[in-house]
């Protein structure tokens, strides 16, 4: 990916951008990448977390990827990865990483821009 | 380039044996830090934006990896590989050459906070897997993190991330590598963030402050675990070979005593320096008022050095390389076939271009490079201009005691401005030089003109007169000063009273010669009249002998005559005895008389 490119994906979506994406986001397959160090406590969490995010949103059409950099630590620079773990969006575009266990689903729905808004949404709805 | 291992900082690495370091191969960093950053420990760069701080890390791994043969890992928070390249490749550092023979790698770590979320627990595991990669990729014992603060822009945690950087400096000390971690300097603290807290073996920072519009580089070791090392605040520069720390007050006054004398390049003034000319590694000064001939003397010593052979540096100040050629050669010195032969080096700026501690620092570096016998400042007052006066006065000091140091005999020239007291240098050196030239205008007969006087010379029987400093197309010259009853006499009163006094000198011959003329000639006189005298006298004798033979042939006809009568008579016999006895008696009387 050019840097160019990266950049104009990395600004920010207005809400309707946003709602526009996650439309045409609705037929595509989901290419998600979660870097891990070792089998640690932390990692096997934020993986079960992941799991249980995609089956409830986004059921048969997404595909996680587990990296381990302790197998594979040249891997780290092509995301640039420095926390353990970092889910990365690869597809839909933009792309986004997701730093921690995944504890907090909302914040990671937020931050998977499966659900549109911030938290002042969801009070809403 | 190259490192230099002065004897300081062997003596101070002798005292500290049981803590390794490693060296920076920074010239002046190793002495004050006496050795290097410690070996195995992570070191603290710290200093506001534009300080150095990335290229005296980047300076520490290069020169590790091809001087010390040890590879390190870059690692940029801030910039990218190829902008990092570029900009120390006009410092002569090609880092794809050594990335090539895996000395070195650059990794470059992006944080753009507007693409990270967070939720729940994480830690940093990632850049301590991607450092540890890639020191084991090339088996780095050196590491920089520039700027590793950067994290604290795109992380929000902060707990996380201090707990993880403690934990990376730990790691870093457990992996054995020589760690440089560099850190924006904050309000009221060294770093932004409070890394010091973390980095506690080895703090350096960097300063960059601008006083009267001159920028001046600073570093000082605010701490060192375990080390005796210098406390004060040493000035550095950034220049084509990279980054110069000057340890200036690491001088001291043990440096060589020479017994050798050299020429001034001017035999009189030689002769004025009881014979021989200056001390070998001294201090001389020239000083006197615009236009007394500084330059001039100068360039004489110069050119008398660069024909014994000997390598000469001259800082001008105030004139061109071009000029100062052209100049000399209106004296009849030929200062360019020195130049071509590589002994004699101009080094030409302006005092004002840069601050005290870079001049020092210039001077310092190609006095390094150059290694010249004798160095010229023309002039060092005009230093004061880069500077106040207090600052311009240690720097001299620090400048002389360190070219003495080096065993270079240093030619100062020092402008005395009108309204000032002559015998005083701008920059207070003049008790610190070991001889002092004044020269001075003097103002006769509506004539201006150039004298020179040893002022002083340590350790030599120097002239006390004062003479008149002449330049001539065929160089400089020292004259006798005439002094008459009005004082001091100089130029065309000199040459007045030169032609008096030989005028008076030809008319002292003239009447001498006359004099001998005169009894020469009374002397012919005399002779003359006794060959007179003698003439007449001879005439006289001869007279006076043809007289007395015509009396004795008188005498003797008389006696004849007698005789006959006698004979004829035939009276008596006996009378002819007597006769004959008559005969001889007239004779005699004869010879009686002419005694008397």
């Amino acid at each position: 990916m050019k840097k160019s490119e990266e950049n104009e994906e990395a600004r920010p979506l207005s809400l309707q951008e946003i709602g526009e994406r996650n439309e045409t986001a609705a037929n595509e397959v989901w290419q998600l990448r979660l870097y891990i160090a070792g089998q640690t406590p932390r990692s096997l969490a934020a993986f079960a977390n992941l799991k249980q995010i995609c089956e409830e949103h986004l059921a048969g059409r997404y595909n996680i990827e587990i990296v381990d950099l302790v197998k594979h630590p040249q891997l780290a620079a092509g995301d640039q990865i420095l926390a353990i773990p970092t889910l990365v969006r690869k597809l839909p575009q933009p792309l986004r990483k997701i730093v921690g266990d995944l504890r907090d689903t909302e914040r990671a729905l937020v931050g998977l821009q499966i659900r549109s808004g911030a938290i002042g949404n969801e009070v809403s709805k | 380039m190259g490192i230099r291992i002065t004897k300081p900082a062997q003596e101070m690495d002798k005292g500290n044996r049981s803590l390794p370091k490693a060296r920076t191969g920074i010239q002046g960093l190793d002495e004050i830090t006496g050795g290097g950053f410690p070996r195995g420990r992570p070191t603290l760069i710290c200093g506001s934006a534009g300080a150095g701080k990335t290229l005296l890390a980047m300076e520490f791994l290069v020169r590790g990896a091809t001087e010390y043969n040890e590879p390190g890992v870059f690692m940029a928070f801030e910039e990218t590989a190829p902008e990092l390249t570029q900009n120390v490749r006009s410092l002569g550092f090609n880092l794809d050459e050594l990335a090539k023979e895996k000395k070195f790698v650059i990794d470059f770590v992006r944080i753009e906070r507007s693409e990270i979320d967070e939720t729940g627990d994480y830690d940093l595991e990632g850049l301590f897997i991607r450092l540890g990669a890639a020191i084991d990729a090339i088996g780095a014992e050196r590491v920089v993190l520039d700027t590793i603060e950067n994290l604290f822009a795109g992380l929000q945690n902060e707990g996380i991330l201090r707990a993880e950087l403690r934990r990376l400096f730990r790691w870093l000390k457990d992996r054995g590598v020589t760690a440089v971690i560099t850190a924006e300097r904050g309000d009221g603290a060294l770093t932004r963030h409070g890394l010091e807290e973390y980095v506690s073996d080895c703090v350096i920072l960097l300063d960059h402050r601008v006083t009267d519009q001159v920028s001046t580089r600073r570093l000082r070791i605010v701490k060192y675990r375990g080390t005796a090392h210098g406390t004060n605040e040493y000035p550095f520069l950034i220049d084509k070979d990279g980054f110069n720390v000057l340890p200036v007050t690491s001088l001291g006054l043990q440096h060589q005593v020479s017994e050798k004398r050299i020429s001034s390049g001017v035999s009189r003034l030689d002769t004025m320096l009881g014979g021989e000319g200056f001390y070998r590694n001294t201090t001389i000064l020239v000083s006197g008022t615009a236009g007394t001939g500084k330059t001039s003397l100068a360039a004489s010593f110069v050119d008398a050095a660069c024909r014994r052979g000997e390598r000469c540096l001259y800082f001008s100040f105030e004139e061109s390389p071009g000029q100062l050629i052209r100049n000399m050669r209106s004296i009849g010195l030929n200062l360019e076939q020195w130049s071509k032969k590589k002994l004699l080096q101009f080094h030409s700026s302006r005092a004002t271009f840069y601050g005290l501690e870079m001049h020092l620092a210039i001077i310092y570096k190609l006095v390094e490079e150059f290694q010249p016998k004798v160095v010229v400042l023309d002039p060092v007052g005009s230093l004061i201009q880069a500077g106040n006066r207090r600052d311009a006065h240690t720097m001299m000091i620090r400048l002389i005691d360190f070219l003495k140091q080096r065993g270079v005999t240093a030619f100062l020239t020092n402008l005395t401005s009108g309204g000032e007291a002559l015998e005083r240098t701008d920059v207070d050196i003049s008790s610190i030089v070991d001889t002092w030239l004044f020269m001075r205008d003097i103002e006769l007969d509506g004539e201006r003109n150039r004298a020179l006087y040893v002022l002083k010379s340590r350790g030599m029987a120097h002239s006390n007169q004062l003479r008149e400093f002449l330049l001539t197309p065929q160089g400089v010259d020292l004259l006798d000063v005439y002094v008459g009853p009005e004082g001091m006499l100089t130029g065309s009163s000199r040459l007045s009273q030169e032609a008096r006094e030989k005028g008076d000198a030809l008319a002292r011959r003239q009447n001498a010669e006359r004099k001998v003329r005169d009894r020469m000639r009374k002397q012919e006189a005399l002779e003359a009249r006794i060959a007179a005298l003698r003439k007449e006298f001879e005439v006289e004798e001869a007279e006076a002998e043809t007289m007395s033979g015509e009396a004795v042939s008188r005498e003797q006809l008389i006696a004849d005559n007698r005789e006959i009568m006698f004979r004829s008579r035939q009276a008596d016999l006996l009378r002819i005895g007597s006769l004959q006895k008559d005969r001889r008696e007239p004779n005699e009387e004869v010879r009686r008389k002419r005694g008397g």
